[in-house]
């Protein structure tokens, strides 16, 4: 490839870009640069427009090297990837420049700073570009069979799905038996259906269903592989077990809050929580005549800032159910959470019963005495401006979904993120909310975030068809981000296998190393430790980082 | 107030801290424009040798992020960047230039804001220690020379070798499966630095023009006795040889 020829597409992303920086003078710079032969700005480079532009403007220039800026590789490389393998050059003859996330958003007050670095970007993504080499990318077969961790009613619906849809399923849950914290309740809003009724019926589909099988009692000891290919051991009570699947559902659930320590919760047996209350009224009715229910308890405060979204209606309902068996029920509330069609009606339907809603402030919380006939709750409400006085038989606190315990072993094993709360974190939040940003590996229900049973079950559907759509490409391409030892440089030392994580480098017959390129992740750690410098890391290489930073400090 | 705008590069791992830059623009938290990214895949690519190279190009900073120790992508990928950037500050240490110009931290996908406080308090803190001095019209040619040796001996093999194998000797043990405290293991690098430091001043003195111990070790500082023992190791890997004498003293030159 002799005949360098960049072409530079720079994006406004409507304005996002174009209102911070002066896009017509970064392409009469960019045209400046070496090797680059077109420039051009786009309105949109990712819709349908933008994409046949580039692609025609490459059969046009012929280029064979393309440099996209605008937003971030992250979530678009592989977009204008595919444009360019449907215009006959090869993906790894592609750059991008980050002039939007990293640029014209943070720099909003100084566009000509912004101007001038969206240039230096582009001259740094332009030099790495004149040095990337075309990729093969070798295909290995995808496994037909998914593991879904976690047998609540997210891994159940996942679980049916798929084996609906012809794949073979495991379901490993570490508790005795199926159906996850779902057991626990009564029955769910916003129609008070019972839940039994429902699991009952999902767990009979699981048992009659031979492409699905469980594993009770088990726990994750081990995740190896990539999309296609995973390896799992799970210990079970007879022993470990060596799983091999195609994909991974994370359907973990959550845990719900036991609020030691607050409202008296733990000290006085009148004190309760919301999951337990379900519990009573599961069993049977409640043996007291006036509940005070308390909510946001331990949630959206400094220690967990986040709204647990279900507890409101959760409330309004048991409210709800009480009111028909006569008792009186009073919730004391921050700021109501009852969303969206059904919800409302709910409040409306508790409020016509006659539950009796009454605001408290974060900062002024309800105050809790135990007395011989009943708890005595004083709280200040904001809307009548004064100190109010409730008696009450039970206290029932609404407390938030936390997650499971061993999320973060978990999370390390299968190498996905956690939020700042410790919930499993998608790719992203709008464009990809259920998949991880690992191949094959997906999230659904309360790993994520706390929700409903209804929400739960749209993403459990919802990865089941994201799994498939993998599994029914039956093989797949690994990214050619991969290392490669120079056999005439290596002398045998086995370092880059030591630091290996993946165990993706090996001796060979001669002694020395090479990569077993399904295997190598792309991290590049053996080629930056390599004490004779003889692996290269392909798309990263030494070269390429170099020429990116030096052209960082070139003057314009 | 200076004029002065640095010019910084960043390394950031894509998983994290790459991720992290643009929660940051996500949600339009300002920074200084300072900054370059260089994206790549785990901060563990990146060698001592490279940041080296940069600043010895006129970089008035170079900052290396990654993912929070125990959340790498690549399980232990940030690790190794430890240990790396460990022999880049004892490096940098040795070549006379403000530590402070080079910057490891570590910053999650969920983590804008901090991500764009590091920005902001790396460029005040370059600002305030001034341009590279590098860059100056007429730069000190022993910082020029020392910056040069110092990204030779991170290149080199004695040096990468003692870092890849840090973990090994720590957990595992070397071939007596005998383990190496830290302690002991710092001493060990210490002196590795130390030498291969100076082994690399001196082959480039000697690639400009032959030169004599004394010549040498007047040079930089040096007692003679020791220049003469780095001469010997640096014959003995066959990168320097006798080339002539004068009035009865041998003038070395590199091969």
């Amino acid at each position: 490839m002799s005949d360098l020829r960049i072409g530079v597409f720079v994006c406004c992303c409507g304005i996002n870009i174009s209102a911070y920086v002066d896009v017509p003078a970064v392409i009469e710079y960019a045209k400046t640069l070496p090797g680059v032969v077109y420039a051009e700005e786009d309105i949109y480079a990712c819709s349908n427009d933008g994409l046949t532009k580039i692609k025609k403007a490459i059969k046009k220039h012929k280029l064979n090297r393309v440099v996209v800026a605008g937003c971030t590789p992250r979530t678009h490389e592989s977009l204008f990837q595919e444009a360019l393998e449907e215009a006959g050059v090869n993906k790894y003859l592609f750059e991008m420049a980050n002039i939007r996330d990293q640029c014209s958003w943070v720099h909003m007050k100084e566009p000509k700073k912004a101007t001038e670095k969206a240039k230096d970007l582009i001259r740094m993504a332009a030099a790495k570009t004149m040095l990337l080499e075309p990729g093969d990318e070798p295909e290995i077969e995808i496994k037909q069979s998914t593991l879904v961790i976690g047998g609540g009613v997210s891994g159940v619906c996942a679980a049916i799905s798929l084996a609906d849809q012809g794949f073979n399923v495991i379901i490993v849950e570490k508790e005795p038996q199926l159906g996850g914290k779902m057991r626990n309740f009564d029955s769910l809003f916003p129609h008070r259906q019972k839940v039994s009724e429902m699991l009952e019926s999902l767990l009979q589909k699981i048992q009659t269903n031979p492409r699905i099988q469980v594993m009770t009692g088990g726990k994750i000891k081990s995740v190896s592989g990539f999309l296609g290919n995973f390896t799992i051991d799970v210990e079970t009570r007879t022993g470990t077990e060596s799983l091999n699947v195609g994909t991974i559902i994370v359907a973990v659930g959550a845990d719900i809050l036991k609020p030691k320590g607050l409202y008296l919760y733990g000290e006085d047996k009148r004190v309760i929580t919301q999951s337990e209350l379900e519990e009573i009224l599961r069993a049977g009715s409640v043996d007291a005549n006036r509940i005070v229910m308390i909510q946001c308890v331990g949630s959206r405060s400094a220690e967990r800032p986040y709204c647990s979204r279900i507890c409101c209606n959760e409330a309004v309902k048991n409210a709800i159910n009480l009111t028909q068996q006569d008792k009186e029920v009073y919730i004391l509330y921050r700021d109501l959470q009852a969303y969206g069609i059904t919800y409302s009606r709910l409040e409306q339907e508790a409020k016509q019963n006659g539950v009796r809603f009454l605001k408290y402030q974060q900062e002024k919380p309800p105050k809790v005495t135990a007395e011989t006939d009943g708890l005595r709750i004083n709280l200040y409400s904001p809307t009548v401006n004064q100190d109010v006085e409730v008696k009450a038989d039970l206290l029932v606190l609404s407390t938030p979904l936390i997650p499971v315990t061993d999320a973060r072993e978990l999370s390390q094993m299968l190498k996905v993120p956690l939020d700042s709360n410790g919930f499993f974190r998608e790719a992203h939040v709008k464009l990809r909310p259920i998949d991880f940003a690992t191949d094959g590996i997906y999230v659904c229900g309360t790993a994520h975030s706390p929700k409903d049973v209804g929400e739960s079950v749209a993403q459990a559907l919802g990865v089941a068809s994201r799994a498939a759509i993998q599994m029914a490409k039956k093989r797949v391409r690994i990214a050619a981000i991969m290392s490669e030892v120079d056999q005439t440089k290596c002398s045998g030392c086995g370092i880059c296998i030591d630091v290996c994580a993946y165990n993706a480098i090996r001796k060979n017959e001669k002694g020395l190393a090479e990569t077993i390129a399904a295997a190598c992740k792309g991290c590049g750690v053996c080629g930056a430790t390599c004490p004779e410098k003889a692996i290269t890391m392909h798309h990263f290489t030494d070269e390429q980082i170099e020429a990116q930073g030096l052209a960082a400090l070139m003057e314009e | 107030m200076s004029t002065f705008e640095p010019n910084l590069v960043g390394f950031l791992c894509n998983w994290c801290s790459y991720a992290g830059a643009d929660l940051a623009g996500v949600s339009r938290i300002q920074y200084p424009t300072n900054l370059r990214i260089i994206k790549v895949m785990c901060s563990g690519r990146i060698e001592p040798g490279m940041v080296l190279e940069l600043l010895e190009a006129g970089a008035d900073g170079v900052m290396v992020t990654g993912c929070h120790i125990g959340d790498c992508h690549y399980t232990s990928g940030n690790l190794h960047t430890m240990r790396k950037f460990a022999l880049l500050q004892k490096l940098l240490a040795k070549t006379g230039l403000e530590p402070q110009r080079i910057k490891l931290e570590w910053n999650s996908a969920a983590e804008g804001q901090r991500f764009a406080n590091l920005v902001r308090e790396f460029t005040d803190q370059i600002r305030v220690i001034g341009p590279n001095p590098i860059k100056a019209p007429n730069p000190e040619q022993r910082i020029l020379l020392n910056i040069r040796a110092a990204k030779e001996a991170a290149d080199g093999f004695r040096l990468r070798a003692l870092v890849g194998k840090e973990e090994k000797l720590a957990t595992e043990g070397n071939v007596y499966g005998e383990k190496v405290a830290q302690d002991e293991f710092n001493e060990v690098m210490e002196q590795a630095v130390e030498t291969e430091f100076q082994i690399h001043r001196i082959q480039l003195m000697l690639r400009e023009r032959p030169r004599s111990v004394k010549e040498i070790a007047k040079n930089l500082g040096l007692n003679t006795r020791l220049v003469l023992n780095y001469m010997v190791a640096l014959r003995q890997r066959g990168w320097v040889d006798i080339k002539d004498a004068v009035e009865g003293t041998p003038l070395y030159a590199a091969q």
